[in-house]
């Protein structure tokens, strides 16, 4: 077998300078990652799924039908001969055929919320999206559980929290990821931190807990939640909207993979070695 | 109105790519019910179950809410307006006719009157109805808690359930029409909050929400809350109804126990 170093040579390249490999992420680590990673596709699909049977948004305790307290709606109405697919945001409406609404299914075009390959089952079935909902909704408690038990016990978590002087580097990181300039030194930098802090302290509680919210029974034993959440409702708006920034997370952290070189970071999730950049100069 | 919609063709050429492309469709056979992934992904309902039957105790009430949280009028689901020739006859005559019969698994099988389940001691709480679908609505609902009844016929101790057999036809199957049933657990069913509800919103039960009688479990979705009830049997078995999952909803993929 022909090593790395071996073609760089045979290339008759000067060879370049490497850093060192660096045990980067723990086993732990590693098998959470890929859980929420298998996990949050089945949920967010079969979420969707799930909101096409009521695809509106409501702030309060109940849904307006003798009132208006929508702040989102995706249906189709008749414009002229045609059917459009119609989203109202914040009492604004806006032609989304294709998208939503009105998307193809098939060869044709049907009044459905989101095309079939955004939902579980691709066609419409209630049931069975709440099937494949909830028991994913039981691994993705349990993988932060026991994300957080190995976490706490293998350090992994005092690395996530951003210290002081992680705060006063902040505006210099913002800048360097603005030139797409990072640095694999195999420490988090404070927007990572504040990112991946972001996603399991404030982003996975929420959208569990909001979750609960929507269940009779839970808050017939946590009516607390009804109060914190201001509604089942608002809890079902505020549940939508984490999924939204769980997306967007998800868009920049592959985004950011690809950029800062995806077969290194890659392999680190997937075997924990880590190349480092080359030592640094002062 | 803001234009964002893509041209038809452009459309369904990129739809046609994603769904060739993407999972787009690898998940479906998940909607066949015997499907044995699904079996696998359904034992998490049997967990649920279980779980809140831990936590959830007898005296955790439903949220109730105050008078000026009745915003709207109650918003009939389901059937609405039941063309089955006995109920219209009684639906006729106000119901004059109508006996609730309870039996099954019993010592003292019962049959009583709309008039006689009214002088009976009566629950009003405004609850909310949450409906699996996603939506909810906020009512008063008045009726005769269902402890109560149950104590009266005398349970045997095989008893586990109670099966609500209702009068509204929702499908012609091969054998005939299909009405529409549901099932709960004694636990649920002696639940202070579960009442037979022959009123709402302080005048009697309309046809459209399942007049004359409708039963209301409010830690549960709204399928639970079986309308136009005609009788009460307390089994040890859901076998024998419908395809065997205990509702008409149950026997289309959605679960038994409907506290999530």
């Amino acid at each position: 077998m022909t090593t790395a170093s071996e073609v760089e040579t045979a290339t008759n390249e000067a060879p370049r300078e490497r850093g060192r490999l660096v045990y980067r992420q723990r086993l732990a680590t590693r098998i959470t990652h890929w859980l929420w990673a298998v996990t949050l596709f089945f949920m967010l699909l079969s979420g969707l799924q799930i909101f096409m049977a009521r695809p509106d948004l409501y702030i309060g305790q109940q849904s307006g039908f003798g009132f208006d307290n929508a702040v989102l709606s995706i249906g189709a109405r008749k414009v002229g001969g045609e059917v459009q697919g119609v989203t109202t945001l914040f009492g604004t409406s806006y032609d989304t055929t294709g998208w939503l609404g009105r998307v193809a299914e098939g060869d044709r075009f049907a009044n459905k919320s989101f095309p079939g390959w955004l939902t579980i089952p691709g066609y419409r079935d209630l049931a069975t999206g709440r099937v494949v909902h909830f028991f994913f909704a039981w691994v993705l408690v349990a993988t932060l559980l026991a994300w957080l038990a190995a976490s706490l016990a293998n350090g992994h978590l005092r690395e996530l929290l951003p210290t002081g002087r992680d705060v006063r580097h902040l505006p210099r990181d913002v800048a360097d990821h603005l030139r797409l300039r990072f640095a694999h030194d195999g420490r988090y930098n404070v927007l990572q931190k504040l990112s991946y802090a972001g996603v399991l302290f404030v982003a996975m509680p929420l959208i569990v807990l909001t979750g609960l919210t929507m269940s009779p029974g839970a808050v017939a034993k946590l009516p607390f939640l009804l109060d914190l959440f201001g509604g089942r409702q608002t809890a079902r708006t505020i549940h939508f909207l984490v999924m939204f920034a769980l997306v967007l997370f998800f868009i920049v952290h592959v985004l950011m993979v690809v950029l800062a070189g995806p077969l290194n970071e890659l392999r680190s999730m997937i075997t924990g070695w880590y190349r480092t950049d080359p030592e640094h100069r002062p | 109105m803001t234009r964002l919609a893509l041209s038809r063709r452009r459309f369904l050429t990129g739809a046609t790519l994603a769904s060739a492309g993407t999972l787009s469709g690898c998940f479906d056979p998940l909607g066949n019910r015997d499907s044995s992934v699904r079996g696998v992904l359904e034992t998490a309902n049997s967990l649920t179950y279980r779980v809140q039957r831990m936590l959830l105790g007898s005296d955790d009430l439903a949220r109730e809410y105050s008078e000026s949280e009745i915003r709207q009028p109650q918003r009939p689901n389901g059937s609405t307006d039941p063309r089955d020739g006995d109920y219209r006859q009684m639906a006729g005559e106000n119901f004059a006719s109508y006996r609730l019969k309870i039996g099954g698994l019993v010592d003292a099988p019962l049959e009583v009157s709309l008039d006689e389940l009214r002088a009976m001691p009566a629950r009003t709480q405004i609850t909310r109805h949450d409906c699996v679908e996603g939506w909810s609505c906020i009512a008063k609902w008045t009726g005769v808690p269902l402890a109560g009844l149950i104590d009266q016929v005398r349970p045997k101790t095989s008893a586990r359930f109670v099966v609500f057999e209702c009068f509204d036809t929702m499908e012609n199957g091969f054998t005939g029409p299909i009405k529409y049933y549901e099932s709960i657990d004694l636990h649920d069913a002696r639940h202070p909050q579960t009442i037979l509800a022959y009123g709402l919103n302080g005048a009697p039960l309309p046809v459209s929400n399942g007049a004359p009688l409708r039963v209301r479990v409010e830690r549960q979705l709204g399928y639970k809350m079986a309308k136009y009830i005609r009788s009460l049997t307390l089994t040890d078995d859901l076998a024998a109804y419908g395809d065997g999952n205990g509702g008409y909803w149950e026997d289309r993929g959605y679960e038994w126990f409907a506290g999530i």
